[in-house]
C-alpha cells in the first residue's frame, strides 16, 4: 500500500533530494570546529541596518508594531528634540521679541492721524469675532502647553519641584491634545470666512515697497489697501496654512501609528514643532500690532467696529467700497440723538 | 559596580519565547503589554534569525534625553530606570527609544498614553526596594534579591545573557572561539557604541 502521507512523492525523489541539499550546503559547512557555519548564511545586524536603516522581522505577539527590532533613528529625533529644538526655539521667540522692542523704540505706537469723528463702521462680524477669539484662546493655550514639552523642564521644573511639575504637565497634555480640536475648527472657518478678502491684489506690491508705512516716522505714509493690507494677508496665509500643517502633523500624534510607521511618527513631530514655533513667532508679532502697537487696531477686534478716520488711513479702498454699497450711515445718522 | 547589560547570542535563540514568558509572570506585567520580546527576522526562509530584545538600558540613554519631565535614572549598575509618578505618558521616549523598549497601556481618547513601562532589568523602581508598592508599578526587585534578570535565568538555550557587560562579553567571546562562529552582540553598537570583538 502507497505512503499517502508523502503525497506521491517517491522515496527516490525524496534520497536525490537530500543528496542534491548536502552538496550544495556542504562546502560552507566544513569550516568550523562544530562543523557548520549557519552565519554564513543568515543575515548580520551591520547589512541589515546598513541596506534598509531598521531592522523589522517577525513577532508573534497580537502587537506586530513590534517586529520592529531596531530603529537607529532615535537617534536623530533625539538630536533634533535635544539639540535644535531648544534652540530654534529659544531663537525664534527671543528673536521676535527683541525685533519688536527695537521696532517699539524706533517708531513708538503707530498713532491715527485724524481725530476720532465718532461715526464708526463695522468691520468684524459677530461670528468673524467669535472665530478670531476662540482660536486664539486655543493657540495661546496650545503655545503655552507646546512649549512646556520643550522648555517646561528647563525653566519651570527647577522652580516648583519635579512632582508639581509632572502633575502640570499630565495637565498641559490633556489641554494640548482636547484644545487642539478647537483650534482645528477655527482655522477652517477662518480659511472659509476671510480667505477672499486675502486673496493678492495690484496694491501689495506697493505696500511691500514701502513696508506697509511702518516705517515712516512721519507716519504719512499710508499705502492704499483693501480689507485686509499685505501685512494681515501675510499673517493669515501663515496662521491658515502653519495651522493646517500642525493640524496634520497633530492629527498623526493624536491617532499615533494609526497613519504611518514610526519614522512617520518623528517627521510628524519635526514638523509639528518647527511649524509650532514660527507660528508662535508670527502671532506674539501679531498680537503686538493688533494691541500696543497701533492705536484703533484692537477696537476692530473688541468691540467690532471702527471709526471711520481709522479705516480710512488704513484701509481706504475697503472704506470706497463699504461706502459704495451704501454699507456706512451718512455722516448726520451717526450723531448722537438727543 | 557592575555595568550591566543584556546579550542576546542569536545563534542559540530558538524563538521559544520562554523570556518573553518568564517576563509577563515574574512582573505581573498588565494586558497588552510586554516588556520583552522575540523578534524573528526572514522568518521562514534561509538564513533565519530570532533576537530576543528589550530595553538595553543604554549608555547615555536617548529615552532620558528627551523625556520633557526627566523622570529618567540610572543606577549605580548602569541600569536605566524610570519613576512611574513622573512620568506623563507623552510617548516620546517611545519615538527615541532605538529598540522599541517603552510600552504604554492606553487609557483615553485621542491615544492618550497611560504611565509609560518597560524593562527593569528586574531592578523594579524608584520605591523602596521588594516593597508591595513597588512590585504593583515596576514588578519585581530581582537584583536587591542577588538575583540576575529572570528572562536570561531560564533562557533554555542559553541564548540571553545577562549581567556584566564584562563577564558576558567574555562568555560570548569563549563561545564563538569554540564554536567559530558568531552573528556578534546584536545591539551593542546602538546602544553601548561598542561592540564585541571575536
Amino acid at each position: 500500500m502507497p505512503d499517502n502521507r508523502l503525497g506521491g512523492v517517491t522515496p527516490q525523489a525524496i534520497a536525490a533530494f537530500m543528496t542534491l541539499t548536502l552538496l550544495v550546503a556542504g562546502p560552507v559547512y566544513a569550516q568550523t570546529p562544530s562543523g557548520s557555519n549557519p552565519t554564513a548564511q543568515a543575515v548580520s545586524e551591520q547589512q541589515l541596518l546598513d541596506e534598509l536603516q531598521k531592522i523589522e522581522g517577525r513577532v508573534t505577539l497580537p502587537n506586530t508594531a513590534a517586529g520592529l527590532l531596531e530603529q537607529p533613528q532615535g537617534r536623530d529625533y533625539r538630536s533634533f528634540h535635544e539639540g535644535w529644538l531648544p534652540w530654534i526655539g529659544g531663537i525664534a521667540i527671543l528673536g521676535i521679541l527683541l525685533l519688536l522692542a527695537l521696532f517699539y523704540f524706533y517708531r513708538g505706537r503707530i498713532r491715527t492721524l485724524a481725530p476720532g469723528s465718532r461715526v464708526r463702521i463695522l468691520r468684524f462680524g459677530a461670528l468673524e469675532r467669535l472665530t478670531h477669539w476662540m482660536t486664539a484662546t486655543a493657540f495661546i493655550i496650545l503655545a503655552i502647553t507646546g512649549l512646556n514639552f520643550i522648555f517646561g523642564k528647563r525653566l519651570l521644573m527647577p522652580l516648583i519641584g519635579a512632582d508639581a511639575f509632572s502633575t502640570w504637565s499630565i495637565w498641559a497634555k490633556y489641554a494640548h491634545d482636547f484644545v487642539s480640536w478647537a483650534f482645528m475648527l477655527g482655522i477652517l472657518v477662518m480659511l472659509a470666512t476671510w480667505a477672499w478678502d486675502n486673496l493678492p491684489d495690484r496694491h501689495d506690491a506697493h505696500w511691500l515697497r514701502v513696508g506697509g508705512g511702518f516705517f515712516d516716522k512721519t507716519n504719512r505714509t499710508h499705502p492704499p489697501a483693501g480689507r485686509f493690507n499685505t501685512g494681515q494677508k501675510l499673517i493669515f496665509w501663515a496662521v491658515v496654512l502653519g495651522g493646517i500643517a500642525l493640524s496634520v502633523s497633530g492629527i498623526f500624534m493624536l491617532f499615533p501609528f494609526a497613519f504611518t510607521d514610526i519614522n512617520g511618527m518623528q517627521t510628524a513631530q519635526y514638523v509639528h514643532a518647527t511649524v509650532g514655533i514660527i507660528l508662535i513667532a508670527v502671532i506674539i508679532a501679531h498680537i503686538y500690532i493688533g494691541t500696543l502697537g497701533m492705536e484703533g487696531a484692537y477696537e476692530a477686534m473688541g468691540s467690532g467696529t471702527v471709526d471711520i478716520n481709522w479705516a480710512k488711513e488704513h484701509h481706504s479702498l475697503w472704506v470706497e467700497r463699504q461706502e459704495a454699497k451704501g454699507a456706512i450711515p451718512p455722516r448726520s445718522a451717526a450723531e448722537p440723538a438727543e | 559596580m557592575a555595568r550591566m547589560k543584556f546579550l542576546c547570542d542569536a545563534d542559540r535563540c530558538i524563538e521559544c519565547n520562554a523570556c518573553v514568558t518568564a517576563c509577563k509572570n515574574e512582573h505581573d506585567v498588565p494586558w497588552g503589554i510586554n516588556r520583552r520580546r522575540v523578534v524573528t527576522i526572514n522568518d521562514g526562509k534561509p538564513g533565519e534569525r530570532s533576537v530576543s530584545m528589550a530595553c538595553m538600558h543604554c549608555t547615555d540613554a536617548p529615552c532620558a534625553a528627551v523625556c520633557p519631565v526627566d523622570c529618567f535614572y540610572t543606577t549605580a549598575d548602569a541600569v536605566v530606570l524610570h519613576s512611574k509618578d513622573l512620568c506623563i505618558g507623552c510617548g516620546y521616549c517611545f519615538y527615541a527609544c532605538p529598540f522599541g523598549a517603552p510600552q504604554y497601556p492606553r487609557v483615553g481618547n485621542f491615544g492618550s498614553r497611560g504611565k509609560m513601562d518597560k524593562c527593569t532589568f528586574c531592578a523594579a523602581g524608584p520605591e523602596g526596594d521588594s516593597t508591595e508598592i513597588e512590585y504593583a508599578k515596576y514588578g519585581a526587585n530581582r537584583l536587591a534579591e542577588g538575583k540576575l534578570p529572570l528572562c536570561a535565568e531560564m533562557c533554555s538555550t542559553k541564548s540571553l545573557l545577562a549581567g556584566d557587560g564584562e563577564i558576558i562579553a567574555a562568555i560570548y567571546k569563549e563561545r564563538v572561539t569554540q564554536r567559530g562562529y558568531g552573528s556578534g552582540a546584536w545591539g551593542w553598537q546602538t546602544a553601548y557604541r561598542e561592540t564585541i570583538d571575536v
